[in-house]
C-alpha cells in the first residue's frame, strides 16, 4: 500500500493556480524529493500534505486513510521547517515534549520517546539548553527530533538545510540519509538544491508552475530528462543547448544547426512517429570529449574561449554552431584559452527536444 | 610641529560638531542642567521667584503632608496600574484578533487608532460630554427604561479616576495594539505551523509560545505606557479639572498649580523631583535589562 | 501514477476538495463580534461629537443626545469658529487656530531640520562623545516635562522670548529632538554605508553629502517626521499654556478655556463643534497619511 497518495489536488489563491490537478504516489519507506525553482509550488504541495493549507480540489491519503479534511496533528505526519521553528523560550527537552504533553501522552512514554529521539540524533547533552544556545546544525537536529518523537510514518521536510552553510549542509545531508536508512519512514523532502535531491532521493519529482514535470529516479532524471526544462534545471554546470532542425538525410535522422550536421543513428528516440521539425539538442558538459582523439560519432573543431579550473576538474568554454558550449574535463588535460581544439560527443548520451513543446523526442 | 602633523583632534569633523551644537546644548543645558537646577531648587523655600535659600527637606515634608498631593499619588497609582494592565491586555487582544487574517483589517485598525491622533484635550472634552449624567450614556440607558441605572464617574469622587481611565484607554490602546500587531507579524510563520503540526491549541500557542517570544515588544509597550502615565495632565484638566473637589488630581497637575498658580515654586520643584524619581524607578531597571540583554547577545 | 488501486472506492467517495467551512462559525462570530463591539466604543465619541455639533441647543436639552439631528444646523460651527468667548474675548476659536498654525509650521520645520542633521551626524560622522549626548537625549525623552518646565521659563525670559510664539517654537524643537533624532539616526544607519563612503571618496563634505545624497534618499522618513510633529505639536497643551501669553494661546488651550469656562450657559453644541474643529487637523493628517502614520508610531516604539 502506498504511504501517501495525492489525487487530482489543485490549489488556487483567488485566480492564481498554485497547484494544477496533481497526482502523486509515494511508496512506503520511500524518500521522495520535490525539486524545483522557487515559486514552483513544491512547498505549497508539502503544506497541503501536512494540512497546513487547504486544497481547493482533490484528495490526500496517508496510509490509506483519507485525510483531506483532517487537522495536521491527526494526519500522522511530522514536519521539519527551514527556519527550524523551535519554541525559543523552551529547552530542547521542552520543544520535544510539548506536543506530546498536549496530546495527553503519559509522562513515562514521553520520557521514553524523547530519550530515543535524543539518542538517535545525538543531542542528549543539549536537552537542558535553550535553542538560542545551539548552533544551526544542532537546532535543525532538534527540529528533526520534534518530528521524530511524534512517532509517525511520514516525515515532511521543508527545505530543512537551506539556512545552513555549505559544509554543515553536506554533513546533515548524510545524516538525514542515515536517519532514513535507520528508520525506514516515508520521507517527503522539499528543496531547490539539486545536489540534495540527487543524493537523498529514491525518486525526484521535478516541479514547475504547479505541475510535476518529471517523476523518476535521480539517474533517469539526469540522463533522460523528459523535457527541456528538466534538462536545464538538473545538472551543474548546466547542459549545453543547441537550437536547430531535426531532418532526414540519406534515410537517417540528423540534427542540423548552422553548418553542423549531427548524425542521430545512436540516439535512443523515444517518439516513434518522427517528422522533421525545429529541435533543441542538449549535451551535458561531462559527456563531451575535447581533443580525445577517440573518434566520436560527432566531432567539430572550434576554439577555446575561456578556461575555468574548478579544482577536481576544469570547465572549458568553446563555441559550437554559435552557441556557448562547455566541456568538463580533467584539469591536467585542459587546453588554454585561444587554442584550437576538437570537441566530440556521442548522441547516445545526448537529449533531443521538440523546440516548440520542449518535450523529449 | 610640521604642517604634515596630525590635525588638531578637536578640529576633525568640525562641521559635524558644529551641526551637533543644538543637540549638545539641549542635552546638557535643558535635560541635564534643567533637571539638576530643579532638584537643587527643590531644597529651597522659593515662592514667587526662585531663590537659593536652602531649607533642607522642608518642601518634601510639606509635600507628603498635603492631602492634595497624597490624593494625586493615589490616583496615579490606581490609574497607572489599571491603565498598564488594560492597555496591554486590550492592545494585545485587539492585535491578536486583527492577526487572524480577517477581512476589513485596515478598517478596524483605522477605527482603533484614530483616537491616538487626537489631543488629550479633545479626548477629555468628548468623554466629559459622553459621561454627562443627564445627556450622556447614563441618560441614554435611563431613556431605554432602566431608570435606576447609574454611571456618572465624573460626578462621583470615588470613581472619578475610572472615568478618566476609560477616556485614556480610548485614546491610547490603539498605539499599544499597533505595537503588538507589529510584534505578532514579526513572529516566524513556521512557528505557527509547527504548533499546528504538534496539535497545540491556539490559545496555548499564544500563551506558551507567542507571548514569551514577544517579551521585548511587551517591554517596549510597557515603557511607553508608563512614561505616558506619569505625564497625565491635559486629560485631567480637560475632563474634570481635578474635580469633583480634588478627587481627580494628579501629580503633574499639582506641579503646574504650585508653580504657576499658587506661587509656591519650592513645592512645585519638590513635587516634580518626586515625579522624576518615580520615572527613574521604572527607567533604570529597564535600561539595565536592555543594556544587559545586549551584552549577552553581543 | 494513475494506479490508485490500493484505495478502496468507499474512500474515494470520502472528503474531497476544500474543507467545508461555515461562514458563521463560532470562531468568526467571536472575532467579528468582539471587533464590532470594540469599534462601537471607539466610534461612539466621534459620532456623538458630530451629532451634537449639528443640533440646536433646544433639541439637545430635550434629551436623546445620541439620536441623529432632527434639524441639521451649522450655526454651532460658525459660533465656535467666530464668536465663542474665552474670558472677555469673543472672537471664537479662529484666533487659536491661526496661533496654532503660526506655532506648528515653524516648529515642525525647525525641529525636523535640526533633528535630521543630528541624526545624520550621529549615523555617519560618529565623533568622540557624540553617543554620550545622544544617550542623554534619549533618557531626556523619559524625564517628566514638569522637571524642566521652570528652568526653561528662566532661559526663555533671559532670551526675551518668554510668552511669545518663538519661545514656544524653541520649546517644541527641544522636546521633539529626542524622538526625531532617534528616528533619523536609525534611518540613516539603515542606508548602505558604501553610499556615504563613495561620496567621501568623491570629495564631498559634511553638508554636501547631507544635501545631495541623504536628503533626496530620505523623503519617506521626512514625511513620517512631519506627521509625528504636526500631530504632536498641534495637540500640545502644557507647553502652550506655560510658555505663551493668552493672546498667543494655541487652539487646544483656547478650546479648553471655552468649554470649561464656568460663566454663562453651557452651549453643548458649540462646545462639541469647537472640539471637533480642534481635532480636525490631526484627524485629517491621520486619515490622509494612513500607513505612514502607523510607521511613525512604529518608529516611536523602536528601540535603538
Amino acid at each position: 500500500m502506498p504511504s501517501v497518495v495525492i489525487r487530482d489536488v489543485s490549489l488556487n489563491f483567488g485566480v492564481v493556480e498554485v497547484l494544477k490537478s496533481l497526482n502523486l504516489e509515494v511508496g512506503k519507506g520511500e524518500f521522495l524529493v520535490l525539486l524545483g525553482p522557487s515559486g514552483c509550488g513544491k512547498s505549497t504541495l508539502l503544506n497541503c500534505i501536512a494540512g497546513l493549507l487547504d486544497v481547493s480540489a482533490g484528495q490526500i491519503f496517508i496510509n490509506g486513510r483519507n485525510v483531506t479534511w483532517d487537522e495536521p496533528k491527526d494526519r500522522g505526519i511530522g514536519m521539519v521547517f527551514q527556519s527550524y521553528a523551535l519554541y525559543p523560550q523552551m529547552t530542547v527537552e521542552g520543544n520535544l515534549s510539548f506536543g506530546l504533553k498536549n496530546a495527553g501522552v503519559p509522562k513515562d512514554e514521553i520520557a521514553k520517546r524523547v530519550a530515543r529521539a535524543a539518542e538517535i540524533l545525538q543531542i542528549e547533552p543539549l536537552l537542558k539548553r535553550k535553542p538560542s544556545a545551539l548552533s544551526g546544525g544542532q537546532r535543525q537536529r532538534v527540529a528533526i527530533g520534534r518530528a521524530l518523537v511524534r512517532d509517525v510514518d511520514v516525515f515532511l521536510f521543508d527545505e530543512p538545510l537551506s539556512n545552513l552553510d555549505a559544509k554543515l549542509r553536506s554533513e546533515l545531508r548524510v545524516e538525514i540519509k542515515r536517519l532514513h536508512q535507520k528508520l525506514g519512514n516515508t520521507m517527503i523532502y522539499v528543496t531547490h538544491d539539486q545536489i540534495e535531491a540527487m543524493t537523498l532521493a529514491d525518486r525526484i519529482a521535478v516541479m514547475r508552475g504547479g505541475i510535476i514535470q518529471q517523476l523518476d529516479t535521480p539517474q533517469a532524471i539526469y540522463s533522460r530528462p523528459k523535457n527541456r526544462f528538466v534538462a536545464g534545471f538538473i545538472g551543474s554546470p548546466s547542459m549545453n543547448f543547441i537550437e536547430g532542425q531535426l531532418a532526414q538525410h540519406d534515410g537517417t535522422w540528423v540534427f542540423e544547426a548552422a553548418d553542423l550536421r549531427v548524425p542521430l543513428a545512436t540516439y535512443p528516440f523515444q517518439e516513434t512517429n518522427l517528422s522533421p521539425r525545429a529541435a533543441t539538442l542538449g549535451v551535458r558538459p561531462e559527456h563531451v570529449g575535447l581533443n580525445t582523439g577517440e573518434g566520436w560519432p560527432f566531432e567539430v573543431e572550434t576554439s577555446v574561449e575561456v578556461v575555468e579550473p574548478m579544482g577536481s576538474d576544469t570547465l572549458v568554454w568553446t563555441k559550437v554552431a554559435g552557441h556557448d558550449f562547455s566541456v568538463r574535463m580533467a584539469t591536467e588535460r585542459a587546453p588554454s584559452a585561444g587554442q584550437r581544439a576538437t570537441v566530440g560527443f556521442d548522441p547516445l548520451r545526448a537529449s533531443l527536444f521538440d523546440a516548440e513543446t520542449g518535450e523529449r523526442l | 610641529m610640521t604642517g604634515q602633523s596630525r590635525p588638531n583632534r578637536l578640529l576633525r569633523n568640525l562641521s559635524a560638531k558644529i551641526a551637533s551644537i543644538p543637540m549638545v546644548l539641549t542635552a546638557l543645558c535643558v535635560f541635564v542642567g534643567g533637571t539638576i537646577w530643579t532638584v537643587v531648587y527643590s531644597f529651597t523655600d522659593s515662592r514667587l521667584l526662585p531663590r537659593l535659600r536652602f531649607v533642607g527637606l522642608d518642601q518634601y515634608e510639606r509635600l507628603w503632608r498635603t492631602p492634595r498631593w497624597l490624593i494625586s499619588i493615589e490616583n496615579l497609582a490606581i490609574f497607572g496600574t489599571l491603565s498598564l494592565i488594560f492597555s496591554l491586555a486590550i492592545g494585545f487582544l485587539l492585535a491578536a484578533l486583527l492577526d487572524q487574517k480577517i477581512r476589513f483589517e485596515n478598517t478596524f485598525r483605522t477605527i482603533f487608532l484614530y483616537p491616538f491622533a487626537l489631543s488629550f484635550i479633545v479626548t477629555g472634552l468628548v468623554w466629559q460630554w459622553l459621561l454627562n449624567p443627564d445627556f450622556g450614556v447614563q441618560g441614554l440607558v435611563r431613556s431605554w427604561g432602566w431608570e435606576s441605572f447609574t454611571f456618572d464617574p465624573l460626578y462621583n469622587q470615588d470613581i472619578v479616576i475610572y472615568g478618566i481611565l476609560i477616556a485614556a484607554l480610548w485614546q491610547g490602546t490603539g498605539l499599544v495594539m499597533c505595537i503588538m500587531l507589529a510584534g505578532l507579524r514579526g513572529i516566524d510563520e513556521d512557528i505557527w505551523k509547527a504548533a499546528r503540526v504538534d496539535g497545540i491549541p491556539m490559545w496555548k500557542t499564544y500563551l506558551f509560545i507567542v507571548i514569551p517570544m514577544m517579551r521585548p515588544v511587551f517591554i517596549t509597550a510597557l515603557v511607553l505606557i508608563a512614561s505616558g502615565i506619569v505625564r497625565v495632565y491635559d486629560l485631567v484638566v480637560a475632563q474634570t479639572g481635578g474635580g469633583p473637589g480634588i478627587s481627580s488630581e494628579v501629580p503633574a497637575k499639582y506641579v503646574y498649580n504650585m508653580m504657576f498658580e499658587a506661587q509656591n515654586l519650592g513645592q512645585g520643584f519638590a513635587a516634580s523631583t518626586m515625579m522624576l524619581l518615580s520615572v527613574l524607578i521604572v527607567l533604570i531597571p529597564w535600561a539595565y535589562l536592555e543594556f544587559g540583554g545586549r551584552k549577552r547577545h553581543g | 501514477m494513475a494506479d490508485v488501486t490500493a484505495i478502496s472506492p468507499a474512500e474515494l467517495a470520502g472528503p474531497s476538495g476544500r474543507r467545508p467551512r461555515r461562514a458563521i462559525s463560532r470562531r468568526n462570530v467571536f472575532i467579528y463580534g468582539t471587533l464590532l463591539l470594540v469599534s462601537v466604543y471607539y466610534l461612539l465619541p466621534l459620532y456623538l461629537m458630530i451629532v451634537t455639533s449639528l443640533k440646536g441647543l433646544p433639541e439637545i436639552r430635550m434629551g436623546n443626545v445620541f439620536a441623529p439631528p432632527v434639524e441639521i444646523t451649522f450655526e454651532p460651527w460658525v459660533k465656535a469658529w467666530a464668536q465663542a468667548c474665552t474670558g472677555l474675548n469673543c472672537d471664537g476659536l479662529s484666533r487659536g487656530f491661526w496661533n496654532s498654525v503660526r506655532i506648528t509650521v515653524p516648529s515642525v520645520i525647525l525641529s525636523i531640520l535640526i533633528a535630521s542633521i543630528n541624526g545624520y551626524a550621529l549615523a555617519n560622522w560618529r565623533f568622540r562623545g557624540a553617543n554620550v549626548f545622544f544617550t542623554i537625549l534619549i533618557f531626556g525623552a523619559f524625564i517628566p516635562y514638569q522637571v524642566m518646565l521652570y528652568p526653561i521659563v528662566i532661559m526663555l525670559r533671559e532670551l526675551g522670548l518668554y510668552g511669545g510664539l518663538w519661545g514656544l517654537v524653541i520649546v517644541h524643537t527641544i522636546f521633539g529632538m529626542p524622538i526625531l533624532t532617534l528616528l533619523f539616526r536609525n534611518y540613516f544607519t539603515s542606508l548602505p554605508e558604501e553610499l556615504f563612503k563613495a561620496a567621501r571618496v568623491d570629495g564631498a563634505g559634511f553638508w554636501a553629502i547631507y544635501l545631495k545624497i541623504m536628503l533626496p534618499m530620505s523623503l519617506p522618513i521626512f514625511v513620517v517626521a512631519i506627521i509625528i510633529q504636526v500631530t504632536g505639536i498641534w495637540n500640545d497643551f502644557l507647553f502652550g499654556i506655560v510658555y505663551t501669553r493668552p493672546e498667543y494661546y494655541p487652539m487646544t488651550v483656547q478650546l479648553n478655556n471655552i468649554v470649561n469656562s464656568v460663566q454663562g450657559v453651557k452651549e453643548y453644541n458649540v462646545n462639541m463643534a469647537a472640539t471637533l474643529l480642534t481635532g480636525l487637523v490631526p484627524l485629517i493628517v491621520y486619515f490622509v497619511s494612513g500607513k505612514l502614520f502607523v510607521r511613525g508610531i512604529a518608529a516611536g516604539a523602536v528601540k535603538g
